[in-house]
């Protein structure tokens, strides 16, 4: 159950990053949905979970994205899934703020990885995307923060609105 | 924190998973050779994907731009949308065999390219990660389609096939940093290899600094990279410096805006370049 959890969030992810993100924001994307949604699967499901969920959907945007080496992503995403998790076992992690330093943290930590290990082959130069790398952290925490308040607050928003409608009927 | 400890399982899990990766990475780094097979069986299982979500998207956005708002008016935009970008593809074509014209191709015998075939694809996924400038397209090798092979909008030249599937193809865009093209300043004649920046623009390279280049020159294909035809429009030169050494720093922005490219072409008549590659094998 918890993996076709993972994989259908992680498709998700996925499609709305190579479809959704083109068509609304034209391009100009700063936020990374499959790293959001690693992150929120490995915050809210533990190491293990966030270990398989990092796997699976670095491997996916490996395939996808790259032109070169598969298992790059993988490998970056599969640290951050795991080290979410623990950070979500370990702390209390259930406040906007420590969550928007997670979020933060998690995709900086993904990035210097990912194209780290990239400069350490020899395979590609980034060159010094600081910027980058820092509006990029900046969306996904915003995103990853406000996915999860949406998530905890609509259920008792609907339950609010059925009780106020009961209400009216008597 | 007993999570990290690595007698835990979950300890084990995570070195399996490095172990996994490390391995994965150093079997494609140390044996490439052209495409990796694993890339493409997975490229074209996951293609797969995209197409599904974008062919649902399309559907959605199809049934409300053809039935919800102004049919009539939408087909017709349609119809006079192609039937410009089909006389863009042509001026791009008259302008390239005038160019070739001008240099006396003719007498020094080489064949007349401006009849090249090409095949007409449909974007149907952008890169999953911001790092790569990429998209995927809805042809694949069962249509012609071959690594290396140019891929063209009407407003300019777009990229290169990168990894055909059967189905789709992965193209790499030249904005793309590891994506390069052989270029040369219209008016002046000045050749140079237009790289990608990682952002919209594009960088010409090894351009002698006292070659004659302006702002507001037209970059077009050079051809001497054996992928992209030659005399198609790249963009047009944004600025000039010269940074101190013997090239001068040229910055070029790009005649196709790469965040809304839907359609494209693929260049299926093969350069000089490739030609002789096919014939030496």
């Amino acid at each position: 159950m918890k993996v076709a959890g993972v994989v259908i969030a992680t498709a998700i992810a996925v499609a709305l990053q190579t479809t959704l993100a083109q068509f609304v924001v034209r391009g100009a994307v700063a936020v990374d949905f499959v790293v959001v949604a690693v992150i929120y699967i490995s915050l809210t499901s533990g190491p293990a979970t966030g270990l398989m969920a990092g796997t699976f959907a670095g491997l996916v945007q490996d395939t996808l994205a790259s032109g070169e080496v598969i298992g790059v992503g993988g490998l970056a995403m599969s640290i951050v899934g795991f080290l979410a998790g623990v950070v979500g076992t370990q702390f209390i992690v259930t406040q906007p703020l420590p969550r928007f330093v997670v979020f933060f943290g998690a995709t900086v930590l993904y990035k210097t990885v990912y194209i780290g290990l990239y400069e350490l082959l020899g395979l590609r130069d980034f060159g010094l995307p600081v910027a980058a790398v820092a509006g990029q952290a900046l969306g996904n925490a915003i995103v990853g923060v406000v996915v999860f308040q949406v998530v905890e607050l609509l259920p008792g928003a609907m339950e609010r609105r059925r009780a106020m409608r009961g209400r009216l009927r008597r | 924190m007993p999570v990290l400890d690595i007698r835990q399982r979950t300890g084990y899990l995570f070195l399996a998973v490095m172990l996994g990766h490390v391995i994965l990475i150093s079997a494609q780094v140390n044996t490439r050779r052209g495409v990796p097979i694993l890339q493409v069986v997975t490229f074209g299982l996951f293609a797969e994907v995209q197409r599904a979500s974008s062919s649902m998207i399309s559907t959605l956005r199809g049934g409300w731009t053809n039935y919800v708002s102004l049919r009539d008016v939408h087909a017709e935009n349609e119809t006079l949308k192609a039937q410009l970008a089909e006389a863009q593809v042509e001026l791009q074509e008259q302008r390239a065999l005038a160019e070739r014209s001008r240099g006396l191709l003719a007498t020094l015998g080489l064949r007349d390219r401006s009849n090249l075939k090409t095949l007409a694809a449909d974007v149907i996924g952008a890169g999953a990660t911001t790092d790569f400038k990429t998209v995927t397209i809805d042809r694949g090798t069962a249509d012609g389609v071959r690594p290396d092979m140019a891929v063209m909008a009407p407003a300019g030249v777009v990229g290169r096939v990168v990894v055909p599937s059967a189905r789709a193809a992965k193209v790499q865009l030249l904005v793309d940093r590891a994506a390069a093209a052989g270029v040369l300043i219209e008016r002046s004649r000045s050749q140079g290899v237009a790289v990608g920046a990682g952002d919209e623009f594009l960088r010409m390279e090894y351009v002698s600094e006292i070659a004659d280049v302006a702002v507001g020159d037209r970059v077009v294909t050079s051809g001497i990279d054996g992928i992209y035809p030659k005399g198609y429009i790249v963009g047009k030169v944004e600025a000039v410096e010269k940074n101190g050494n013997s090239y001068k720093q040229i910055l070029v922005r790009p005649a196709v805006d790469f965040s809304s490219v839907e359609e494209v072409l693929v260049v299926l008549t093969p350069t000089p370049g490739r030609e002789a590659e096919a014939g030496s094998q």
